[in-house]
This record gives structure tokens, sequence and C-alpha cells, in this order.
């Protein structure tokens, strides 16, 4: 079934049979048509985008492609053939692997384990160095650098996806499909990834490349694809032949997107300050060494960096809910490091999670209970020790009704709501709470343009309220726009502090990898979207 | 009080203990908890004895109480795995469950009379060694034998095989695995019902080798909660569990033996002259499980080391993400 | 992805087959659904038990009839039933107080039995001379009996919150401790007369039953119901309050849905895990305290048909709802009332085991909607 790496590679006869082709696919789901008769064609050796914004169904026509779900209709060839993927398997043995957005890693396990995962070979003894071997040979190949023998918690997100790689790799893979690849890298980082998939393509594979980015598909596709709520708005375009705006309209519909506008920088007094903080990660790591910042009220600080550089930790330090090692951190005059969570919520430190289902929400209880988990404690939910049901349900539609919270009613469960109304239930929460700081960590990701707009705009009103705003985000075109100040975090370290005004995107994405990648300019505004 | 046939009962009792603890680190070690291995052994014990008492062929009563292990277990890895239902849940009824089946299906079986047991076997050579040689290998049951080689077996099986990396990946990260083409829900299905088999297995060394007899629920007198114990202390690990296995079994069989002289090291023996002292003898054990726990949950979360991440959780295909 | 993800199983019905199963995950669980799966899988249970039984050469009907008849049938069975009822609220009220936080308190067994040895302390130690009144040596036995309880419940608490140990293993080691203990009690300080069992309470130790006022009311007379089952009663509102109207109750459903989330929102989750494991104890050994006190009237080995481990199921069977505990004991109570007299005595367990699996199987109709959908051409 599966092409080991030195099998003869199915030969594609010329350029004119497409590498995939999909015709007509229709993909439901309860509630939601994702994919409307889509058609899609790769042709071989080239890096074809396939745009779209969040929710436009993208990635549900990739799942297709790759066999991981069935499609309620529709066609598709591999090189011309027809096939009928039950698995993500019987996509690899075609010759067809998916990077995921999520990387599907066993992180107590090593990189060359994770490569072998799934193989029918060996039959029984794994003889792990002969394997390490193959595999680091595999990745000089291709320029992907990284230690066969390291376990894949202690690599770098970057290095994670390069193993995502290897594994589609080393099963023959030649067509190659990345789920929003760009997502979690720095821009050097995303230079790197481009050059080896430009090598690759040379060498006759065919990438898809999942992505909202506007700038960065003009800049790797050969072709682009743009989808709009499950159906095509435009199929197979050169890109040599598209504008950034051109394509906006055609990806949300609109002619122009809104530029964000914000009133005057008026900062008031400090209201956190940061004195040499120092954390640990889950895994007993130094995650924060020495951490010092200052934000004032009626201002956002923008914390940019890339993902696992100590943002996590930074937020959850702030908010009692991790120690720190070492530092003071000081809310409003008054100690909150080191002190139980509800130290920093008696200060009105507000807080927006990175995980909105795991951490921000409790699935199982209702909407009213989710809403009143920051005042449960105080008037008028609670009388003395016990809560006012009456109260209890005022306030949350309240809520609802104020952020639009898209919830047949306050009984409704948590875990029913859209990612989009979830965060706009945090976020009424948690600016309910009246916060003389608010910390906000990954406030947009995955949410569709529109939540994305609301959740922008609810937290610029809280910046003219004069609340203190850290905003800990990986997407750097959101830190620019919304952000006085940007911060860049590595290793744990504050590496740079910036006006917003006057930040130069270069520098700060040099500062996001250390610093020891050459100052290129081009990835740095692939990043950026469009005006 | 005589160390060498305090440790050579170590070695055989422990033997009940190491194949249930062997048995549950498959499963959990494939993301699956069952915490019914006091009914599965039950299942096993009576089936064994039953049949053994029937037929009088001890060998088919092992077989027969083995596979009644793994019939239960696969209750429920249907449960759990195909109805996703909480886990910790269904291993308490399954222990119900084994534990009144057992109890209706060893009606009339403790009035049996002796049966033929599985043979006994001293190894020429080895039984020679000093020191071990008496432990290890004069006159142990044929079983015990069996628990030695099982043990370096799954170890080799988990840390050195291409199935034992599947099966830790699909505790540790089932996505992972199933996008790779693993088969998760058909590999847990195998290693809960192995897992099972080796509590039958464990339910039947008890009523054909070690302490022959049907006694109720007496039979097992909760070791298959202290194997799910030891599999915690044994970190998921075989060689560990074994060294437990047989310790702990030890150590039961000295708090036995400490109540039969008069004089214990020189010294008047309390617990000769007054028997009630004996009951906090035998809190000891249990109180040393605790102990064990505590003692080792500390140090796996200083160390970071733990269960296998996906321990408990029902894998759902297509709930990727958020 | 966005919301409304699939939890599809696809491809696993057969290859040929021109349609295939699929489970579908429900948005909204309709009100009635619970009950209906609940009633639904008890009698699937209880069919599948007649199946057992008939299998094993016996009459399932005669069986089942026998179990209605001797504990609902007459007045005087009836008051047997909800005797035996007693404990099993107050056992069940323990675990389902401890499940909602999913703390696997499978020691109520071991609560109740120290609940039982704290109580019967003040007599028998004794606290309280012999003919102190009532008024005052029960409410003692009640305090005595929920202290002992709460303490032995706090320690997988305290275990638990501080050092991560899995409560599951401690509380149940903790069961045969507290069983040898008992032993040695019965056995030792407080044998009468060299056999296992303490000498009977005096009579002011005694909780009052129904028969009591048989002078008064000539109908009571025999009715073997005593103030236990008041206690049971009052404590299904006070939890029920506890959990639905109070804010510890809300914190603990939080912890019980999303530790993380709890944290997060500023509640103590080693604090209110130590707190509900002591109240699930203090819960289980008041029903310990009212078996000696209002049944057994001494202290002895035998005071527990394993009532802590028919708790969970009866915590399972209520949803972990407070009323539906009371409910649920009743008819459990009858089961052990009947189960006494039925051969083999493995019976009654048995049906317990087939019901709590057919009960969380039935859960995956609630999460699941079953649909046969025609393949894809």
């Amino acid at each position: 079934m599966i092409a080991a790496p030195d099998a003869p590679l199915p030969t594609p006869d010329a350029a004119a049979v497409p590498a995939v082709e999909l015709r007509g696919i229709v993909k439901r789901f309860p509630g939601v048509v994702a994919n409307d008769g889509v058609d899609f064609d790769l042709r071989v050796g080239e890096i074809h985008a396939l745009l779209g914004e969040n929710g436009a169904g993208k990635s549900t026509l990739m799942n297709v492609l790759d066999g991981l779900y069935r499609p309620d209709a529709g066609e598709i060839r591999v090189l011309g053939r027809a096939v009928e993927f039950r698995s993500p398997r019987d996509a690899i043995a075609a010759g067809l692997g998916m990077v995921h957005q999520h990387f599907a890693l066993v992180p107590t396990q090593t990189v060359t384990e994770n490569v072998l995962l799934g193989l029918a070979r060996p039959r029984l003894r794994l003889d792990l160095r002969h394997f390490d071997e193959e595999v680091a040979d595999l990745a000089r190949r291709h320029g992907l650098a990284v230690d066969p023998r390291a376990r894949v918690w202690q690599l770098s997100v970057g290095e994670q996806q390069r193993v995502e790689i290897l594994k589609m790799l080393y099963r023959g893979a030649r067509i190659l499909i990345l789920d929003e690849p760009t997502a979690v890298l720095a821009p050097q980082e995303a230079a790197d990834l481009f050059r080896t998939l430009r090598a690759m393509v040379a060498g006759g594979s065919s990438v898809v490349f999942i992505s909202h980015k506007l700038g960065e598909v003009g800049q790797i596709a050969d072709r682009v694809t743009v989808m709009r709520r499950g159906r095509v708005t435009a199929a197979g375009v050169a890109t040599r032949t598209t504008t950034p705006a051109g394509l906006a309209r055609l990806m949300v519909g609109r002619e122009v997107v809104e530029a964000i506008e914000r009133s005057p920088f008026a900062p008031g007094p400090v209201v956190l300050r940061l004195r040499d903080v120092a954390a640990e990660s889950d895994r007993g790591l130094p995650a924060l060494r020495g951490v010092s910042l200052e934000v004032r009220a009626g201002e956002i600080l923008g914390v940019a960096g890339v993902a696992g550089n100590g943002q996590s930790e930074l937020a959850q330090v702030m908010t009692g809910l991790r120690r720190c090692t070492a530092g003071s951190i000081v809310v409003d005059g008054g100690e909150v490091g080191n002190r139980a969570p509800r130290e920093a919520i008696g200060r009105r430190v507000a807080h927006v999670p990175e995980d909105r289902t795991g951490v921000g929400t409790a699935p199982d209880l209702s909407v009213a209970d989710n809403l009143i988990m920051k005042s449960y404690r105080e008037p008028p939910v609670a009388r003395r020790w016990s809560i006012d049901r009456g109260a209890v349900r005022r306030f949350a539609n309240r809520l609802r009704e104020a952020y639009a919270i898209a919830a047949p009613s306050v009984e409704t469960e948590a875990r029913l709501l859209s990612g989009g109304n979830l965060q706009r239930l945090i976020l009424a929460r948690e600016i309910a709470s009246e916060p003389r700081l608010m910390v906000a960590v990954q406030p947009t990701r995955g949410l569709d343009v529109g939540a994305i707009a609301t959740v922008h705009r609810l937290l610029l009103d809280q910046r003219a309220a004069g609340a203190a705003t850290l905003l800990i985000s990986e997407d750097l075109d959101e830190i620019l726009a919304l952000a006085d100040r940007v911060a860049v975090i590595y290793e744990g370290r504050i590496v740079g502090l910036f006006d917003a005004a006057a930040a130069d995107v270069a520098t700060i994405g040099l500062l996001m990898t250390g610093g020891s990648a050459t100052p290129a300019a081009a990835p740095g505004d692939a990043g950026r979207s469009v005006p | 009080m005589d160390p060498t046939i305090i440790l050579a009962a170590g070695v055989s009792s422990g033997t009940v203990l190491l194949f249930a603890a062997v048995g549950e680190i498959l499963a959990e070690r494939a993301g699956v908890l069952n915490l019914g291995v006091e009914g599965m052994m039950l299942i096993g014990a009576v089936a064994a004895f039953g049949t053994a008492v029937a037929t009088g062929n001890p060998w088919l009563g092992l077989v027969v109480g083995t596979l009644a292990g793994g019939l239960l277990a696969l209750l429920h890895a249907v449960i759990t795995i195909s109805f996703q239902a909480e886990q910790v849940v269904s291993g308490l009824a399954l222990t119900f469950l084994g534990t009144g089946l057992a109890r209706v299906a060893g009606e009339d079986l403790s009035k049996a009379g002796a049966i033929a047991l599985l043979p006994t076997a001293t190894i020429p050579g080895l039984s020679a060694i000093p020191v071990l040689g008496p432990i290890l290998f004069t006159g142990q049951s044929i079983l015990v034998y069996v628990g030695f080689a099982v043990v370096p077996v799954t170890w080799w099986w988990i840390a050195r095989t291409r199935p034992g990396l599947h099966l830790r990946a699909i505790g540790e990260s089932p996505t992972a695995a199933d996008t790779l083409g693993v088969a998760v829900y058909r590999l847990r299905y195998a290693y809960v019902v192995v897992g099972g088999l080796f509590a039958g297995l464990a339910g039947a060394t008890i009523t054909l080798a070690i302490s022959p007899g049907w006694f109720g629920d007496l039979t097992t007198s909760g070791q298959g909660w202290i194997a799910v114990a030891l599999v915690i202390f044994a970190q998921w690990s075989p060689i560990r569990a074994a060294l437990g296995a047989y310790a702990f079994a030890a150590i039961r069989r000295m708090l036995l033996d400490i109540q039969g002289p008069e004089q214990l090291f020189g010294v008047r023996n309390p617990f000769y002259y007054d028997h009630t002292l004996t009951f906090f003898l035998e809190m000891l054990p249990y109180l040393l499980i605790i102990a064990v726990l505590v003692a080792v949950s500390g140090e796996a979360m200083r160390k970071r080391i733990g269960a296998p991440a996906a321990l408990g959780v029902p894998y759902v295909r297509g709930e990727r993400g958020q | 992805m966005t919301a409304g993800v699939p939890a599809g199983s696809p491809a696993r019905a057969g290859r040929s087959l021109p349609w295939t199963v699929r489970l579908e995950r429900r948005l909204e669980v309709p009100r009635w659904l619970p009950f209906a799966t609940t009633l639904g899988a008890v009698a699937v249970a209880l069919l599948l038990s007649g199946l057992v039984l008939w299998v094993a050469g016996g009459d399932p009907i005669a069986i089942f009839g026998h179990i209605l008849r001797s504990s609902f049938g007459s007045l005087g069975v009836l008051s047997d039933t909800l005797v035996k009822a007693t404990p099993l609220i107050l056992t069940g009220l323990a675990c389902a107080l401890a499940f909602r936080m999913r703390l696997w308190n499978i020691g109520a067994e071991g609560q109740f039995l120290m609940g039982a040895w704290g109580a019967s302390a003040i007599v028998l130690f004794p606290v309280v001379p012999d003919g102190t009144p009532a008024i005052v040596t029960i409410p003692l036995m009640m305090a005595a009996g929920m202290a002992a309880g709460a303490l032995y419940g706090a320690i997988p608490g305290v275990l638990r919150a501080v050092r991560g140990v899995n409560e599951i293993i401690v509380t149940l080691m903790l069961n045969y401790v507290a069983a040898l203990w008992i032993a040695f009690w019965v056995f030792g300080p407080w044998s009468e007369g060299g056999f296992q069992l303490s000498r009977a309470f005096p009579p002011e130790a005694w909780l009052p039953r129904l028969s009591d006022a048989a002078d008064v009311v000539p109908a009571l007379s025999g009715l073997t119901v005593h103030l236990g089952l008041a206690f049971g009663l009052v404590a299904a509102v006070l939890v029920h309050f506890l959990l639905f109207r109070s804010r510890r109750g809300y914190e603990i459903r939080l912890i019980g849905d999303s530790p993380r989330a709890a944290r997060y929102a500023g509640v103590n989750v080693a604090r209110t895990t130590v707190i509900v494991f002591a109240m699930s104890g203090a819960l289980a050994g008041l029903a310990g305290m009212s078996e000696v006190a209002g049944v057994v009237h001494r202290l002895q080995q035998a005071i527990s048909p394993g009532y802590g481990f028919t708790a969970i199921i009866v915590a399972y069977i209520a949803k972990l709802h407070p009323y539906g505990v009371v409910v649920a004991a009743i008819a459990f109570g009858a089961l052990i009332l009947a189960g006494r007299e039925i051969q083999p005595s493995g019976i009654p367990a048995m049906i317990q085991g087939i019901i709590l699996f057919s009960l969380i199987a039935s859960e995956a109709l609630l999460r699941y909607r079953i649909r046969v959908v025609r393949r894809v051409a």
C-alpha cells in the first residue's frame, strides 16, 4: 500500500494530466454546507494557492481530498485516475500528503518514530538507529534541518512543521497539501519554507498552499483559486494577472477591506508593571527569562512573536494561572504575581485566553453559567453565598443582546456556540467586569472576518474607555493594526520595543527569529495583508 | 520468618499481580483505562476452576479462564471505544458485573473437592544458583515461569517493535496515529481484550496454581485493584510492574508470617499474644499502596512524567483542533 | 475549522452495503430524552438480566415478581424497602456530589463504616454515659458520625489536591482499611463476651421509628422506618440547594466541567476538592450513623451489604441529580431487600452491573443521533 521511499514513483506523462482534479465536491455538516459543488485542479509541478477567509471551506475541501472526510457528492481524480479515498492512508498511498494546521505529531516520541508511525515496515523489530540515518538523509536532501533523535515536544513549531513535511516525503508523497503553513511561522522561517517548496516543485512535485493571506499568495503561488462560503469565486487564476485588491474582493465579497478607525493615543498612568519576570513552561524549562514591561491606561501594547516563545506563559503569570520563579507583577500598585487567580480578578484584570474551549469557557455549562464566571461572587448575581437565578438570567440576557451572541437562549450549552460567538461570550464577560487591564491572547485566531472585526472594535473600545491592554498575538498584522506600541518576544525575553507607527516589519521579523537570519524584507511584506 | 521462603512465596503469588498489571499496562498504553480488573479476574478464576472441576483438566481450565477474562473486557471495549462512554464508570460496572456473574457461576464450586493443579517445576542448573535459585527456580508453578517470560517480551514489544510504536502512539496521540493510517479503534479493541486475557489468566493462576479453590469474592480479595494501583506505581513499565508485584506479595507474606512465632527478634511477639492486633498488620498492605502512590505521584509531578496523554479519553474521529 | 465540526465515523459499516450507519453529534438534546433513555436503559437491563436468569435455569418472571412483591407488596415491606433505601439515599448523595466534580469517590463504603464507628464511639467508649437523654445522644452521634466520615473522606481529598494522587485507588484501599478498623473494635475493645459485635446501644441512642408511635396510631405498628429517612430527604434538598443555588455549587459544577476554566475563573480547585470530599464523606458517615442507630443498634462487622458501592449506581441512574438519587435509592433498596432471599446470591450484583452498563451505553444515544444514510454513488 505505502510507497517506500526508494520505490518507483508514478511518472506523470505530461503536464496535460493534472496532478489533482476535483469535480463538483459537496460536503455537508449538520447545519452547514461547507463545500457546495467545488471544482479544483492542481497541475504537476506548480504551487497552487487556495485562498479564502476562515470558514470559506478551504480546509474542508482539502480534507476531502486527503481522505479524512468523505464527500457527499463529487469526483476526485489523481493523475487522471478516479479515486475514492477512505482514509488519509489511501491518499498517502496515491502519493498525496497533507500537513494540517494542527500538527498530527506524538510529542513524547522522537522525530524518526513520528516519521515511521503508521508504516507497514519494518515487520516487527524496529532498529531506530538505522532509520535515524534514513530520516537524516532525507531531511538533508530537502533542506529540512531537524535532528531525527530529538523528541517532538523539544522542537520549535517551525521544526515540527518540517517533521510533518518529512513524514509525507518519507512516504513518497509527490503532491503536498499545506494548510495555512505560515500561520505559525516567523517571516524568516516562512522564507525558508518557501525555498524548500520551490525546490520541491522544481523536482516535479506539486503543492496546494492554503492561505488567507493575500500577500504571500502572490509571492509563492503560480496560480490561485479563491473560495467564499463554500463556493469557488475564482478558479486557477495565474497570480501574475491578479492584484491583491482584486483577490480581496473575490475573497470577502466586498470591494475594500475596512480600515480600522482608532481614536488618538492618549496614554494615562501606568497600570501594569512587570519587573524581571521569569517562569517555567509545563515541561519545567525556562519560558520567561526576565521580562520587564509597562502598559499605561488607554494604551494597547502588542506582544509579537513566533508561537512558543513564552507568550502563553506571559499571559498566565499575569492572571495568576502560573507561578513566576522571579520578578514582580504589579497592577495598579498591587502585586498579582504568585497570587491566586482571584487576586488578579479582584484587581480587575480581564483575560481573553488563548484556549477558548478549554480555559475560556466550560463547554457543558450554559451560556448564562459561562457569563457569570467572573461575577458570581458579587451582587447582583450573588446574594451572600447563594446565587440569584433571576439575576443571573437578567445579567446573561443583557450581555447576550448587547454583544449579539447568537444562541437560542442563555440556557444553551456553550459547546454549541460557533467560534465567533464563543469569543463574543468571553469578551462580553470580561468587558462586563470593567477591566483596568485587559490581557488578550490570540483573540481572533480561527474566527471569520465578521467576528474578527467585532473583536477588534471591542478591544479598541476598551482602549478608548481607558483600559490598559496587553495584546499577545502571533498575527503581526493584527498587532500593527491595533497596538500603540509593539514588544517583540523571543525565547522568553523582550528583544525589542517600538512605537507601532514607526515600526519596521522587516526589523520586527528579524527580532522574532532571534535576529540570526539575514534581514530579508520580502517575506516580511508577505506577512502584511492588503491595505 | 525465613527470607528465602518469604521471597519465593512473593514471586509465586506475585505472579497473579504481575499478569493483571501487565494486562492493564497494555490497555492503558493504548489509552483505555479499565478499572474492571477485579471483575475480570474473578470471572477468569471461576471459569478456570469450574472447567477444571468439570473436566479434570487444569490446562483446559487455564484456557477457558483466560478467554473468559478477555470476553468480559470485550464488553468494556464496546462501551468505551465504540460508545465512547466514561471509562471509569464502565470499569466499575465491569467489576459489579464480573463479581455478580462469578458468584452466580461459582454457586456450587466452593464445595468442590481437590482438583488436579497445574504442574510445578524446578529448573535444573538454575535452581543451583546461590540465593536466587531457591527463590526463583525451585518448585515454582509453571505459570511463575510464564510470568518470567511475559515481562521482557511485553517490554520489548512496547519499546522495540513497530506494533509497539503504534501502541504508544494511540495512547499518546490517537489523532496523529489515525491520520497516518494506524487503526486506532481496532488496536484499542485488541489491547483492551489482551488486557482482559491477562486478567483472566491472573484469575486462573489463583485458582489453578497459587491458592487453589473457589472462595467467592475472597478468591481475589481486591488484588485486581492492587494491580491497577501497581500500574501507576510502575509508570506503565512492565519491568517495574513485575518488581512491584513480587515485592508487594513478599511483604504481604511477611506480614502473615510475623504472626506465627512467640518470639520476634528475641522479644515477645505482641501479634502472637493479642490476635486483634493482626488487623493492623492486615491494614499495612493497603496503607503501603497509598504511601507508594503518594511517593510516586510526587515524583511524577516533579519529573513531569505521567500517564499516556490520551488515557481515559475516548477517541472520536473527525474532532480535530477546534 | 469553524464550529459544527462533524463527529462522523465514516466507513465503519460493511463495504458492499448500499447504506451506512452514521453517528452524528446532536446539536440539541430534547429535554425529555435523558429521562426516556434512563427508563429505556433500565428496562433493557432488566430484560438482559431476565435473559441471563433464564439461561441459568431460573424463572425470570417469578424472580422479578418476587422482587416486586417482597419490596412493595404491603405497607410493611414498603417500610422495609425504605429502611434499605435510607443508607442508599445518603451514600448516593455522597457519590453524586463528588461525581459532579468528577472526583471519583469510590470510598463511600469506607466512609459509611467510619461514620458508623464514630457514632458508636459516643455510646461505646462511652463519650456520654448510658441514660443520657436522646436529645443529647442522637445529635452527638450524628455529629460524630459525620465528622468521622468527613475526616476519612478528606484523606483522599487532601492527597489528590496536594500531590495529585489518584483518588480511585486511595478510596478503594481505605475501604479495606475501614473494614479492618471496624473488625479490630468489634473483635477487641468493644467485643461483647468474645462475640464479633458490640453490646446493644441503650435505647436513648436509637433513632425513633414509626412503630414507636403505634400506641397513638395503631396502623404504624411494625413499621420499621426510622428518622434516618428524614435525614436522607433533608440531605437531598440541601445538596440540591448547594449544587444549583449556591456559589460553592456553581464552583463545583464549573470544576466538574472544566478544571482549567475553573482556575481561570478564580476558583481554588484544591480547596474545593478537599471540601467536597469531606462533604461527601460526611454524607456517607451520616448514613453509617443512621444505620447503627436506626437499624442495627450496635456495631458489628456486617453492617453494610455494599451500600457504598451500590451508591455509585444509584448516583449514576439519577444522572447525579439529588432528587433522582432518592428515587433510584428506593428502587435499589427494593433490589437489596428482595435480593437477600434470591439464590444465587450474586444475582443482585449482576443486575446492578447490567443496569450500569445499559445506562452508560444509553448515554451514547444522548450524544449522538444514529442515522442510516444511503451511500454516495
